[in-house]
Protein backbone atom coordinates (compact mmCIF):
# COMPACT_ATOMS: atom_id res chain seq x y z
CA UNK A 1 0.00 0.00 0.00
CA UNK A 2 3.12 2.07 0.88
CA UNK A 3 4.40 1.76 -2.56
CA UNK A 4 1.20 2.49 -4.17
CA UNK A 5 0.47 5.95 -2.21
CA UNK A 6 4.55 6.22 -3.35
CA UNK A 7 3.64 6.09 -7.13
CA UNK A 8 0.93 8.16 -7.00
CA UNK A 9 2.83 11.14 -5.37
CA UNK A 10 5.69 10.53 -7.44
CA UNK A 11 3.70 11.20 -10.38
CA UNK A 12 1.79 14.07 -9.31
CA UNK A 13 5.41 15.28 -8.25
CA UNK A 14 6.07 14.97 -11.58
CA UNK A 15 3.52 16.56 -13.37
CA UNK A 16 4.03 19.83 -11.18
CA UNK A 17 7.78 19.45 -11.80
CA UNK A 18 7.09 19.72 -15.49
CA UNK A 19 4.44 22.93 -15.30
CA UNK A 20 7.04 24.45 -13.36
CA UNK A 21 10.45 23.71 -15.13
CA UNK A 22 8.41 24.36 -18.39
CA UNK A 23 6.21 27.67 -17.92
CA UNK A 24 6.60 28.52 -14.22
CA UNK A 25 10.45 29.16 -14.58
CA UNK A 26 11.42 32.12 -16.53
CA UNK A 27 13.31 31.56 -19.90
CA UNK A 28 17.11 32.12 -19.42
CA UNK A 29 18.93 35.23 -21.30
CA UNK A 30 21.59 33.88 -23.10
CA UNK A 31 20.50 30.47 -23.53
CA UNK A 32 16.69 30.35 -23.58
CA UNK A 33 14.61 27.50 -24.12
CA UNK A 34 17.45 25.10 -24.30
CA UNK A 35 18.54 26.41 -20.29
CA UNK A 36 15.21 24.37 -19.21
CA UNK A 37 16.66 20.81 -19.52
CA UNK A 38 18.68 21.83 -16.34
CA UNK A 39 16.17 20.82 -14.12
CA UNK A 40 16.08 17.53 -15.51
CA UNK A 41 19.60 17.20 -15.81
CA UNK A 42 21.37 18.30 -12.34
CA UNK A 43 18.56 16.11 -10.52
CA UNK A 44 19.43 12.95 -11.94
CA UNK A 45 23.44 13.88 -12.00
CA UNK A 46 22.76 14.23 -8.38
CA UNK A 47 20.55 11.11 -7.91
CA UNK A 48 23.32 9.02 -9.82
CA UNK A 49 26.07 9.79 -7.04
CA UNK A 50 23.22 9.02 -4.62
CA UNK A 51 22.72 5.51 -5.54
CA UNK A 52 26.44 5.22 -5.74
CA UNK A 53 26.11 6.18 -2.19
CA UNK A 54 23.80 4.15 -1.32
CA UNK A 55 25.64 0.93 -3.27
CA UNK A 56 28.51 1.43 -0.72
CA UNK A 57 26.25 1.47 1.98
CA UNK A 58 24.60 -1.22 1.24
CA UNK A 59 28.05 -3.25 0.25
CA UNK A 60 29.58 -2.15 3.68
CA UNK A 61 25.93 -3.35 5.46
CA UNK A 62 26.60 -6.68 3.94
CA UNK A 63 30.28 -7.68 4.68
CA UNK A 64 29.67 -6.53 8.31
CA UNK A 65 26.31 -8.33 8.76
CA UNK A 66 26.55 -10.77 6.06
CA UNK A 67 22.54 -10.21 4.95
CA UNK A 68 21.35 -10.86 1.93
CA UNK A 69 19.07 -7.26 2.06
CA UNK A 70 22.02 -5.31 2.34
CA UNK A 71 23.19 -7.00 -1.18
CA UNK A 72 19.63 -6.34 -2.49
CA UNK A 73 20.18 -3.19 -1.61
CA UNK A 74 23.29 -2.49 -3.50
CA UNK A 75 22.24 -3.93 -7.07
CA UNK A 76 19.13 -2.75 -7.14
CA UNK A 77 20.71 0.88 -6.26
CA UNK A 78 23.37 0.42 -9.30
CA UNK A 79 20.38 -0.50 -11.43
CA UNK A 80 19.17 3.08 -10.45
CA UNK A 81 22.80 4.39 -10.74
CA UNK A 82 23.01 3.10 -14.21
CA UNK A 83 18.97 4.84 -15.16
CA UNK A 84 20.66 8.26 -13.67
CA UNK A 85 23.96 8.55 -14.96
CA UNK A 86 23.27 7.38 -18.40
CA UNK A 87 20.05 9.71 -18.75
CA UNK A 88 21.89 12.69 -16.83
CA UNK A 89 24.70 12.22 -19.74
CA UNK A 90 21.94 11.88 -22.69
CA UNK A 91 20.60 15.23 -21.27
CA UNK A 92 24.02 16.88 -21.20
CA UNK A 93 24.86 15.78 -24.33
CA UNK A 94 21.14 17.08 -25.58
CA UNK A 95 22.46 20.32 -24.02
CA UNK A 96 26.06 20.51 -25.32
CA UNK A 97 25.70 19.93 -28.79
CA UNK A 98 23.93 23.85 -29.79
CA UNK A 99 25.95 25.18 -26.65
CA UNK A 100 29.39 23.46 -27.08
CA UNK A 101 29.19 22.31 -30.74
CA UNK A 102 29.95 18.67 -29.84
CA UNK A 103 27.52 15.95 -28.16
CA UNK A 104 30.44 15.37 -26.09
CA UNK A 105 34.30 16.69 -24.69
CA UNK A 106 35.96 14.33 -22.20
CA UNK A 107 35.90 17.13 -20.14
CA UNK A 108 36.26 16.66 -15.93
CA UNK A 109 32.38 16.70 -15.25
CA UNK A 110 31.27 14.09 -18.06
CA UNK A 111 34.20 11.84 -17.93
CA UNK A 112 33.72 11.56 -14.01
CA UNK A 113 29.66 10.58 -14.87
CA UNK A 114 30.76 7.99 -17.71
CA UNK A 115 33.58 6.39 -15.17
CA UNK A 116 30.64 5.94 -12.56
CA UNK A 117 28.31 4.67 -14.97
CA UNK A 118 31.32 2.13 -16.25
CA UNK A 119 31.69 1.71 -12.70
CA UNK A 120 27.63 0.65 -12.13
CA UNK A 121 28.52 -1.75 -15.73
CA UNK A 122 31.38 -3.51 -14.68
CA UNK A 123 29.51 -4.58 -11.23
CA UNK A 124 26.85 -5.72 -13.26
CA UNK A 125 29.09 -7.75 -15.15
CA UNK A 126 31.08 -9.25 -12.78
CA UNK A 127 27.56 -10.19 -10.63
CA UNK A 128 26.39 -12.05 -14.32
CA UNK A 129 29.63 -13.98 -14.47
CA UNK A 130 29.47 -15.51 -10.59
CA UNK A 131 27.27 -18.70 -10.28
CA UNK A 132 25.94 -19.57 -7.06
CA UNK A 133 23.96 -16.41 -5.39
CA UNK A 134 25.94 -16.50 -1.95
CA UNK A 135 29.20 -16.33 -3.66
CA UNK A 136 27.76 -13.85 -6.38
CA UNK A 137 26.58 -11.59 -3.04
CA UNK A 138 30.12 -11.59 -1.51
CA UNK A 139 32.47 -11.23 -4.31
CA UNK A 140 30.70 -8.57 -6.30
CA UNK A 141 30.03 -6.57 -2.44
CA UNK A 142 34.05 -6.44 -2.52
CA UNK A 143 34.31 -4.47 -5.80
CA UNK A 144 31.10 -2.51 -4.86
CA UNK A 145 32.40 -1.68 -1.73
CA UNK A 146 35.91 -0.65 -3.56
CA UNK A 147 34.53 0.72 -6.30
CA UNK A 148 32.55 3.34 -4.67
CA UNK A 149 35.52 3.62 -2.43
CA UNK A 150 36.39 5.14 -5.70
CA UNK A 151 34.32 7.26 -6.58
CA UNK A 152 35.19 10.33 -4.56
CA UNK A 153 39.02 9.86 -5.76
CA UNK A 154 38.07 9.69 -8.92
CA UNK A 155 36.44 12.79 -9.22
CA UNK A 156 39.06 14.76 -7.57
CA UNK A 157 41.57 13.14 -9.61
CA UNK A 158 39.33 14.37 -12.73
CA UNK A 159 39.69 17.69 -11.60
CA UNK A 160 43.38 17.75 -12.56
CA UNK A 161 41.88 18.77 -15.98
CA UNK A 162 40.62 21.37 -16.77
CA UNK A 163 36.82 22.20 -16.62
CA UNK A 164 34.29 23.60 -19.35
CA UNK A 165 31.20 22.17 -17.42
CA UNK A 166 28.99 25.27 -16.03
CA UNK A 167 29.93 26.14 -12.39
CA UNK A 168 27.15 25.33 -9.47
CA UNK A 169 25.03 27.94 -9.69
CA UNK A 170 22.70 26.64 -6.90
CA UNK A 171 24.63 27.33 -3.55
CA UNK A 172 26.34 30.30 -4.97
CA UNK A 173 23.06 32.26 -4.32
CA UNK A 174 23.22 33.38 -8.37
CA UNK A 175 20.11 31.58 -9.13
CA UNK A 176 16.65 33.59 -9.93
CA UNK A 177 14.05 33.19 -6.82
CA UNK A 178 11.53 31.49 -9.90
CA UNK A 179 14.26 28.82 -10.98
CA UNK A 180 15.13 28.31 -7.57
CA UNK A 181 11.82 27.17 -6.93
CA UNK A 182 11.12 24.81 -10.09
CA UNK A 183 14.25 23.28 -9.46
CA UNK A 184 13.54 22.25 -6.22
CA UNK A 185 10.05 20.96 -7.16
CA UNK A 186 12.19 19.46 -9.92
CA UNK A 187 14.50 17.85 -7.43
CA UNK A 188 11.85 16.72 -5.20
CA UNK A 189 9.55 15.09 -7.83
CA UNK A 190 12.86 13.09 -8.75
CA UNK A 191 13.70 12.17 -5.52
CA UNK A 192 10.28 10.65 -4.80
CA UNK A 193 10.60 8.93 -8.60
CA UNK A 194 14.03 7.28 -6.86
CA UNK A 195 12.37 6.53 -3.81
CA UNK A 196 9.37 4.68 -5.31
CA UNK A 197 11.80 3.08 -8.08
CA UNK A 198 13.83 1.70 -5.13
CA UNK A 199 10.99 0.09 -3.07
CA UNK A 200 9.67 -1.47 -6.32
CA UNK A 201 12.52 -2.77 -7.49
CA UNK A 202 14.28 -3.98 -3.61
CA UNK A 203 10.31 -5.94 -3.65
CA UNK A 204 10.99 -7.84 -6.55
CA UNK A 205 14.78 -8.70 -5.86
CA UNK A 206 13.24 -10.49 -2.61
CA UNK A 207 10.65 -12.42 -4.11
CA UNK A 208 13.32 -13.31 -7.28
CA UNK A 209 15.67 -14.63 -3.54
CA UNK A 210 12.80 -16.66 -2.20
CA UNK A 211 11.63 -17.91 -5.91
CA UNK A 212 15.25 -19.21 -6.01
CA UNK A 213 15.62 -20.31 -2.74
CA UNK A 214 12.11 -22.87 -3.45
CA UNK A 215 13.78 -23.82 -6.47
CA UNK A 216 16.54 -25.19 -4.78
CA UNK A 217 14.47 -27.00 -2.02
CA UNK A 218 12.44 -28.47 -4.69
CA UNK A 219 15.76 -29.49 -6.67
CA UNK A 220 17.16 -31.10 -3.09
CA UNK B 1 61.69 -17.20 7.38
CA UNK B 2 58.43 -15.57 7.95
CA UNK B 3 55.48 -16.65 6.25
CA UNK B 4 54.77 -13.74 4.46
CA UNK B 5 57.94 -13.06 3.31
CA UNK B 6 58.02 -16.83 2.37
CA UNK B 7 55.32 -16.91 -0.31
CA UNK B 8 57.11 -13.50 -1.80
CA UNK B 9 59.78 -15.90 -1.92
CA UNK B 10 57.90 -18.62 -3.05
CA UNK B 11 56.21 -16.21 -6.35
CA UNK B 12 59.71 -15.03 -7.09
CA UNK B 13 61.04 -18.95 -7.27
CA UNK B 14 58.73 -20.17 -9.34
CA UNK B 15 58.97 -16.80 -11.79
CA UNK B 16 62.58 -17.58 -12.05
CA UNK B 17 62.24 -21.05 -13.34
CA UNK B 18 58.84 -20.75 -15.98
CA UNK B 19 60.08 -16.90 -16.61
CA UNK B 20 56.27 -16.48 -17.94
CA UNK B 21 54.77 -13.65 -15.90
CA UNK B 22 57.82 -10.46 -16.45
CA UNK B 23 58.28 -11.81 -19.93
CA UNK B 24 54.70 -12.04 -21.13
CA UNK B 25 54.78 -8.56 -18.87
CA UNK B 26 57.12 -7.10 -21.08
CA UNK B 27 57.02 -8.20 -24.22
CA UNK B 28 53.54 -6.73 -24.05
CA UNK B 29 54.08 -3.26 -23.02
CA UNK B 30 57.09 -2.98 -25.69
CA UNK B 31 54.50 -4.14 -28.42
CA UNK B 32 51.96 -1.32 -26.81
CA UNK B 33 54.42 1.20 -26.95
CA UNK B 34 55.34 0.21 -30.52
CA UNK B 35 51.52 0.29 -32.14
CA UNK B 36 51.07 3.16 -30.77
CA UNK B 37 54.06 4.97 -32.44
CA UNK B 38 52.22 3.97 -35.99
CA UNK B 39 49.41 5.03 -34.90
CA UNK B 40 49.79 8.23 -34.02
CA UNK B 41 53.38 9.06 -35.97
CA UNK B 42 54.00 11.33 -32.66
CA UNK B 43 56.84 14.83 -33.98
CA UNK B 44 57.67 17.39 -31.48
CA UNK B 45 55.50 18.89 -29.58
CA UNK B 46 52.82 16.35 -30.35
CA UNK B 47 55.29 13.67 -28.98
CA UNK B 48 55.30 15.31 -25.27
CA UNK B 49 51.96 15.59 -25.13
CA UNK B 50 50.81 11.86 -26.10
CA UNK B 51 54.36 10.49 -24.87
CA UNK B 52 52.99 10.12 -21.33
CA UNK B 53 49.85 8.67 -22.13
CA UNK B 54 51.48 6.12 -24.56
CA UNK B 55 53.79 4.95 -21.46
CA UNK B 56 51.18 4.51 -18.69
CA UNK B 57 48.90 2.81 -21.42
CA UNK B 58 51.70 0.25 -21.90
CA UNK B 59 52.11 -0.17 -17.68
CA UNK B 60 48.79 -0.35 -17.77
CA UNK B 61 48.32 -3.33 -20.07
CA UNK B 62 51.54 -5.01 -19.06
CA UNK B 63 50.14 -4.92 -15.30
CA UNK B 64 46.98 -6.54 -16.18
CA UNK B 65 48.61 -9.40 -17.61
CA UNK B 66 50.70 -10.37 -15.20
CA UNK B 67 48.16 -9.61 -12.23
CA UNK B 68 45.73 -12.16 -13.95
CA UNK B 69 48.73 -14.43 -14.33
CA UNK B 70 49.32 -13.93 -10.75
CA UNK B 71 46.36 -15.07 -8.96
CA UNK B 72 44.91 -17.89 -11.72
CA UNK B 73 48.30 -19.51 -11.02
CA UNK B 74 46.73 -20.04 -7.52
CA UNK B 75 43.39 -21.03 -8.27
CA UNK B 76 44.17 -23.70 -11.02
CA UNK B 77 45.71 -26.13 -9.48
CA UNK B 78 44.19 -25.28 -5.73
CA UNK B 79 47.36 -23.91 -4.92
CA UNK B 80 45.27 -21.60 -2.80
CA UNK B 81 44.18 -23.77 -0.28
CA UNK B 82 47.81 -24.49 0.37
CA UNK B 83 48.60 -20.60 1.11
CA UNK B 84 45.40 -20.68 3.38
CA UNK B 85 47.17 -23.20 5.66
CA UNK B 86 50.01 -20.81 5.97
CA UNK B 87 50.08 -19.47 9.86
CA UNK B 88 49.03 -15.61 8.54
CA UNK B 89 46.51 -13.85 8.39
CA UNK B 90 44.19 -12.58 4.74
CA UNK B 91 45.12 -9.59 4.88
CA UNK B 92 49.00 -10.84 5.78
CA UNK B 93 48.41 -13.17 2.47
CA UNK B 94 46.80 -10.13 0.42
CA UNK B 95 49.98 -7.56 1.44
CA UNK B 96 52.55 -11.21 0.54
CA UNK B 97 50.47 -11.14 -3.07
CA UNK B 98 51.17 -7.25 -3.77
CA UNK B 99 54.53 -7.30 -2.64
CA UNK B 100 54.97 -10.22 -5.58
CA UNK B 101 52.86 -7.90 -7.95
CA UNK B 102 54.93 -4.92 -7.43
CA UNK B 103 58.30 -7.00 -7.81
CA UNK B 104 57.43 -8.37 -10.98
CA UNK B 105 55.50 -5.11 -12.33
CA UNK B 106 58.22 -2.90 -11.49
CA UNK B 107 60.66 -5.47 -12.92
CA UNK B 108 59.00 -4.98 -16.19
CA UNK B 109 58.37 -1.59 -16.06
CA UNK B 110 62.25 -0.75 -15.31
CA UNK B 111 62.88 -2.37 -18.53
CA UNK B 112 60.34 -0.68 -20.81
CA UNK B 113 60.79 2.47 -19.71
CA UNK B 114 64.44 2.89 -20.70
CA UNK B 115 63.15 1.96 -24.49
CA UNK B 116 60.68 4.05 -23.90
CA UNK B 117 63.01 6.64 -23.02
CA UNK B 118 65.40 5.58 -26.74
CA UNK B 119 62.10 5.82 -29.30
CA UNK B 120 60.99 9.11 -27.99
CA UNK B 121 64.35 10.66 -28.35
CA UNK B 122 64.27 11.99 -24.32
CA UNK B 123 67.13 12.26 -22.04
CA UNK B 124 68.44 10.35 -19.50
CA UNK B 125 68.86 13.16 -17.05
CA UNK B 126 67.16 13.95 -13.43
CA UNK B 127 63.50 13.67 -15.54
CA UNK B 128 63.89 9.74 -15.79
CA UNK B 129 64.84 9.52 -11.89
CA UNK B 130 61.36 11.44 -11.26
CA UNK B 131 59.43 9.43 -13.99
CA UNK B 132 60.66 6.13 -12.02
CA UNK B 133 59.52 7.78 -9.18
CA UNK B 134 56.53 8.21 -10.04
CA UNK B 135 56.48 4.83 -11.78
CA UNK B 136 56.68 3.66 -8.37
CA UNK B 137 53.87 5.51 -6.58
CA UNK B 138 51.45 4.36 -9.75
CA UNK B 139 52.35 1.10 -10.05
CA UNK B 140 51.88 0.38 -5.98
CA UNK B 141 48.14 2.15 -6.50
CA UNK B 142 47.99 -0.31 -9.83
CA UNK B 143 48.80 -3.40 -7.77
CA UNK B 144 47.53 -2.60 -4.87
CA UNK B 145 43.64 -2.66 -6.13
CA UNK B 146 44.38 -4.58 -8.74
CA UNK B 147 45.67 -7.61 -6.70
CA UNK B 148 42.55 -7.41 -5.05
CA UNK B 149 40.66 -7.54 -8.51
CA UNK B 150 42.28 -10.66 -9.77
CA UNK B 151 41.44 -12.67 -6.96
CA UNK B 152 37.32 -11.49 -7.69
CA UNK B 153 37.63 -12.18 -11.13
CA UNK B 154 39.61 -15.64 -10.74
CA UNK B 155 36.31 -16.56 -9.14
CA UNK B 156 34.04 -16.14 -12.41
CA UNK B 157 33.81 -18.01 -15.38
CA UNK B 158 35.06 -15.48 -17.95
CA UNK B 159 38.95 -14.27 -15.78
CA UNK B 160 40.83 -12.79 -18.21
CA UNK B 161 38.34 -10.90 -19.22
CA UNK B 162 36.95 -10.10 -16.36
CA UNK B 163 39.86 -8.20 -14.63
CA UNK B 164 40.44 -5.55 -17.16
CA UNK B 165 36.50 -4.27 -16.84
CA UNK B 166 36.69 -4.12 -13.56
CA UNK B 167 40.58 -3.02 -13.41
CA UNK B 168 40.21 0.05 -15.84
CA UNK B 169 37.67 2.10 -14.42
CA UNK B 170 38.73 1.61 -10.83
CA UNK B 171 42.08 2.62 -11.52
CA UNK B 172 41.12 5.75 -13.36
CA UNK B 173 41.82 8.08 -11.17
CA UNK B 174 45.74 6.35 -10.89
CA UNK B 175 46.09 6.05 -14.60
CA UNK B 176 44.91 10.25 -14.76
CA UNK B 177 47.28 11.30 -11.66
CA UNK B 178 50.32 9.43 -13.35
CA UNK B 179 50.36 10.46 -16.58
CA UNK B 180 49.72 13.94 -15.65
CA UNK B 181 52.97 13.73 -13.07
CA UNK B 182 55.08 12.23 -16.25
CA UNK B 183 53.74 15.03 -18.46
CA UNK B 184 54.68 17.84 -16.09
CA UNK B 185 58.21 16.29 -15.33
CA UNK B 186 58.78 15.71 -18.58
CA UNK B 187 57.52 19.11 -19.70
CA UNK B 188 58.89 20.93 -16.92
CA UNK B 189 55.44 22.36 -15.80
CA UNK B 190 55.69 21.51 -12.01
CA UNK B 191 52.91 23.63 -10.13
CA UNK B 192 50.56 20.66 -9.23
CA UNK B 193 52.81 17.86 -9.39
CA UNK B 194 52.93 17.98 -5.12
CA UNK B 195 48.97 17.03 -5.50
CA UNK B 196 49.21 14.70 -8.21
CA UNK B 197 51.88 12.68 -6.40
CA UNK B 198 49.95 13.12 -3.06
CA UNK B 199 46.78 11.61 -5.00
CA UNK B 200 48.73 8.50 -6.29
CA UNK B 201 49.69 7.94 -2.68
CA UNK B 202 46.31 8.57 -1.10
CA UNK B 203 44.88 6.24 -3.57
CA UNK B 204 47.61 3.48 -2.92
CA UNK B 205 46.74 4.25 0.88
CA UNK B 206 43.37 3.59 1.02
CA UNK B 207 42.96 0.81 -1.13
CA UNK B 208 45.82 -1.09 0.52
CA UNK B 209 44.07 -0.63 3.83
CA UNK B 210 40.98 -1.18 2.44
CA UNK B 211 41.56 -4.54 0.52
CA UNK B 212 43.69 -5.69 3.64
CA UNK B 213 40.58 -5.92 5.71
CA UNK B 214 38.15 -7.19 2.72
CA UNK B 215 40.58 -9.63 1.55
CA UNK B 216 39.06 -12.60 3.56
CA UNK B 217 35.93 -12.30 1.96
CA UNK B 218 37.36 -12.97 -1.44
CA UNK B 219 39.25 -16.48 0.24
CA UNK B 220 37.51 -19.96 1.15
CA UNK B 221 38.68 -22.82 2.55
Amino acid sequence: MGRQILGVLSLVAILIALYFALVYAPTESTMGPLQRIFYFHVPQGILSYTCALFVGFGCLMFLVKNDLKWDRLAYCSAELGVLFSTTSMVTGMIWAKPVWGAWWVFDARLTAQLVLALLFVSYFMLRAYLPEREKKARLSTVFGFLAMLDVPINYFSIWLWTTQHPQPVIGGGGMDPQMRTAFLMSITAFGLLYAYLLTHRLAIAKLEDEVEYLEQVQAA
Amino acid sequence: MKPLTAIVFKDIVIELRNKETISSMLLFGLLVIVIFNFAFVPSGAERGLIAPGILWVAYSFAGILGLNRSLSMETDNECLQGLLLAPITRGDLYLAKVAGNFIFAMIAELIILPVFVVFNNLHFDMKIVWVIGITILGTLGFVSIGTTLSMISAHTRMKEVMLPILQIPTTVPVVISAVEATGMVLGEEAQTLPFTLSLLGVFSTVYLTASYFVFEYLVEE
